[in-house]
């Protein structure tokens, strides 16, 4: 078994950051992992990825489009530009949330309308939630990536929930480890699709 | 122990364990995270040179003194230092001397896809090609072993995938830091043609006992066997790990060492299989070699592209074409089109954009340079005309000037690339009495690889103080009389500065001030807001290209408090007064 996640996001969002807990949490139980992170422009505002394969026996650090297990996207038109990427009965996890690239508003580009109903007619296992409302009922904004990271914990369901609880832990810093539990459990428990 | 690294932090570190004393190198992605690395392990001499040129000749005396060390740069870089390279391979080295280069196949970061495994050529010196950060890690400690076997250099090539990627890699402990002391030894160290024609005789003998040995290297060359002999794959790099999953099947010869070409070993490989195609990323460099050696195979003359990074998408479709079959991926969501492109852009409040805005309002030619200003090419402001090299900013002005071209030329580069190679192109309009403008946009930083620190910041790259190199001074005894500096957020002034030196038949400096705010991490000033009754809504504050300005759902323009950086720049802008500093709880200054 080998299983490919898929985060995108604006250049800024902390799609590092959770890459690193999924590989950590993947290690923890005992699979071999790579990883892929664009690094590069410091400045912000790109569309980024990152990608991460966990399983048995080696594998490179990429999988082929139309090869990926979970896609997860903390900008909601970012997981559908790289929609063609998921497998065929993979899971979507977006996070509820415009970014306005300077291209929409030079008039260059336009930004599509109707998100909501798209993601729902490209994507049959749909995970949809608004993080940033639910980061900021725990008290903190910037809580939002940990939270997409537990719901799409729940589309990985070889890494026990032990193993969940200590590669986040591995990747938090001091002081913040209680906040960012809740908010993974949270996401965790919000994650409808089984 | 076993850690999850990156290849970047395995190349760090291997030259850890191996026992290196010192490391050189100037930031480019992707090999700059090597040294940001290296440097938080005790007891190891780091620095950013001010050049890739000044890394490897330093490197080469710490060497001929003993010790082990390692160079850093990307593939560009490598043109940069090129003629100490050459001169090194003849004169070879003491202490294991590592040159770490970092490709960029599919040009993620870079001007060009040029493959270092033509220079490893030109020097005559190996070259090593990991796969991964397992073999980044193992490769580093085997190439110091090559470099003081041999007494050469040794380049060790990575590309932007394996840099970038992490896998899990089982570390050891150092082994002894070399004893460094230098020995006088002439014949040997200084090249003078009486003495280099000796030693280019034995680059040759050097090259033809490196051959035989990377046949036999098996920790670095080595096949990986397959099921089925119809057809064997010869490659090198992070390749072989896609064609191991593609096509696993197939026998693999693993080049780890790719040149000089391991002859006896391609030749056993090419008779044990029916069809031989080479799949390597970059030049079709082994391929063509294989064909010298009268073994028929297939590669970029008919099956690989000759361009672009070799991803599992590619080697899915080069299977295909082996096979002649022509299945395609099996995508069940469609790539989609219409959704608005996400280009990289200056962050809300980069000084880079307000000295560009203010000279989209002269009619001048800009001849730019590398860095995080190169975006000022794209809209709005589209205010960058030519663009080559670092340090080209200013020569490219001065060439177009001499050309007799009518329109004045505004040549413009960052600190970090002033003082990588801008002082030299300001010596050549000064000397030869150009009269182009000259504009260093200095945020004391390198900002756009990741901030590091270089000789005018006043820091080392461990985060001690260090004299901070004056700009203004060095252009002063450079012989440059016209020389101000400016806050580019002062728009009025900056405006007025730009239309004096433009004007004037002299060459001149403008020195345009003021931090990266990504970098120093906190606001510029106070946040402004857009008062809705005084708007106009005439959208100038747009040609700014601010991200932190967005359209809303009425068609007016509107500031983000959460993004914007409080640098005035768009309140300039407005002529109707529309936009002024608001107190937002929580986030002043
Ligand atoms: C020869 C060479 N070395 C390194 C690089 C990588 N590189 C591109 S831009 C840049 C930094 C430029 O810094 P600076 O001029 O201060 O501009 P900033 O990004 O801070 O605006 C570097 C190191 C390169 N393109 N060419
Ligand atoms: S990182 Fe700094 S210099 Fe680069 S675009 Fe952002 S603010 Fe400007
Ligand atoms: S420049 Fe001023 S008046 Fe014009 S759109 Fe912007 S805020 Fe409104
Ligand atoms: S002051 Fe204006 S230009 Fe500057 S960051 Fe804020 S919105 Fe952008």
């Amino acid at each position: 078994m080998i299983k490919s996640i898929l985060l995108t996001g604006v250049g800024g969002q902390g799609i590092l950051f959770a890459a690193g807990i999924i590989a950590s949490a993947a290690e923890a139980a005992g699979f071999n992992v790579t990883t892929n992170e664009i690094h590069g422009m410091a400045q912000r505002g790109g569309s980024v990825t990152a990608q991460v394969r966990y399983g048995e026996g080696s594998f490179a650090p990429l999988a082929v489009s139309g090869g990926i297990d979970v896609i997860a996207a903390m900008e909601h038109i970012e997981a559908i530009r790289y929609a063609h990427w998921l497998k065929p009965g993979g899971l979507a996890v977006v996070a509820k949330l415009s970014v306005i690239p300077v291209t929409v508003t030079n008039g260059a580009c336009t930004y599509p309308a109707d998100v909501e109903e798209r993601l729902h007619a490209v994507f049959p296992r749909l995970v949809y939630l608004d993080c940033a409302a639910l980061a900021l009922e725990l008290g903190n904004a910037r809580l939002a990536n940990t939270i997409l990271t537990g719901a799409l914990s729940k589309g990985l369901p070889e890494i026990s929930e032990d193993h969940w609880r200590s590669g986040l832990l591995a990747r938090v810093k001091k002081g913040f480890e209680e906040a960012n539990l809740t908010a993974f459990w949270k996401g965790r428990m919000l994650c409808s699709d089984i | 122990m076993r850690l999850l690294l990156t290849g970047n932090e395995a190349i760090a570190r291997g030259a850890w364990e191996g026992g290196v004393t010192a490391a050189f190198g100037y930031p480019g992605t992707p090999s700059t995270e090597i040294l940001e690395n290296l440097v938080k392990y005790d007891g190891v001499y780091c620095e950013w040179s001010p050049n890739e040129k000044v890394a490897l000749e330093a490197a080469a005396g710490a060497s001929i003194a003993g010790a082990r060390c390692i160079v850093t740069m990307k593939l560009v870089g490598l043109n940069v230092a090129a003629d100490p390279l050459m001169t090194l391979s003849y004169v070879g080295v003491r202490g294991g001397l590592v040159v770490v280069v970092a490709d960029d196949p599919g040009q993620h970061s870079s001007q060009t896809e040029q493959d270092t495994r033509h220079y490893a050529r030109l020097a005559k010196v190996p070259i090593l090609d990991p796969a991964d950060a397992v073999d980044a890690r193992a490769f580093m400690l085997e190439a110091f072993e090559l470099s003081e076997k041999y007494g050469c250099p040794v380049i060790l090539r990575t590309t932007t995938c394996v840099g970038h990627s992490r896998a899990l890699v089982e570390c050891g402990e150092p082994r002894p830091k070399n004893v460094t002391e230098f020995k006088k030894e002439p014949s040997r160290f200084v090249p003078l043609p009486l003495w280099g024609r000796k030693l280019r005789v034995k680059v040759e003998e050097r090259m033809d006992a490196q051959s035989a040995d990377a046949s036999s290297h098996a920790s670095l060359n080595h096949v990986i066997p397959g099921a089925a002999a119809d057809l064997g794959i010869i490659t090198c790099g992070i390749t072989a790990l896609y064609c191991r999953e593609l096509m696993p099947e197939a026998p693999v010869l693993k080049l780890g060492w790719p040149w000089p070409f391991p002859d006896s070993m391609i030749r056993e490989f090419a008779a044990s299989v029916k069809r031989v195609v080479v799949i390597e990323e970059g030049d079709p460099i082994l391929e063509e070699h294989v064909r010298s050696l009268g073994i028929a195979c297939s590669g970029k003359s008919d099956v690989v592209p000759r361009c672009g990074e070799l991803t599992p998408d590619r080697i899915f479709e080069i299977r295909e074409r082996l096979r002649g079959t022509n299945n395609e991926l099996p995508k069940p969501f469609p790539q989609a089109d219409g959704l608005p492109m996400r280009p990289p852009v200056f962050c809300p409040g980069c000084p880079h954009r307000a000295l560009f805005y203010a000279l989209t309002k002269f009619d001048v030619i800009v001849t730019g340079d590398i860095g995080c200003y190169s975006l000022a090419v794209f809209p709005p402001l589209e205010r960058t005309d030519v663009l080559i090299c670092m340090g080209g900013g200013f020569t490219l002005a001065h060439g177009l000037d001499k050309a007799g071209e009518k329109k004045k030329v505004v040549g413009v580069l960052g600190d970090s690339t002033f003082f990588h190679s801008g002082i030299t192109g300001l010596l050549d309009v000064v000397y030869n009495k150009g009269t182009s403008t000259l504009i260093v946009v200095d945020n004391s930083s390198t900002a756009m690889t990741g901030h590091q620190d270089h000789p005018g910041t006043g820091r080392t790259i461990s985060g001690e103080p260090a004299p901070a190199a004056s700009i203004e001074a060095i252009a002063r005894a450079c012989g440059m009389k016209r020389v101000t500096v400016c806050d580019p957020f002062d728009q009025e002034k900056l405006h007025k500065v730009l239309a004096e030196e433009i004007a004037a038949d002299e060459p001149s400096l403008i020195i345009s001030k003021a931090p990266c705010p990504l970098q120093i991490r906190r606001r510029l000033g106070t946040v402004r807001a857009i008062d809705a009754a005084k708007c106009r809504n005439c959208k100038a504050c747009l040609k700014c290209g601010c991200p932190a300005i967005v359209v809303t759902a009425d068609g007016k323009p509107a500031i983000d408090p959460q993004l914007c950086s409080g640098c005035r720049l768009c309140e300039s802008v407005c002529k109707f007064g529309a936009i002024a500093p608001v107190a937002v709880p929580g986030q002043e200054g």
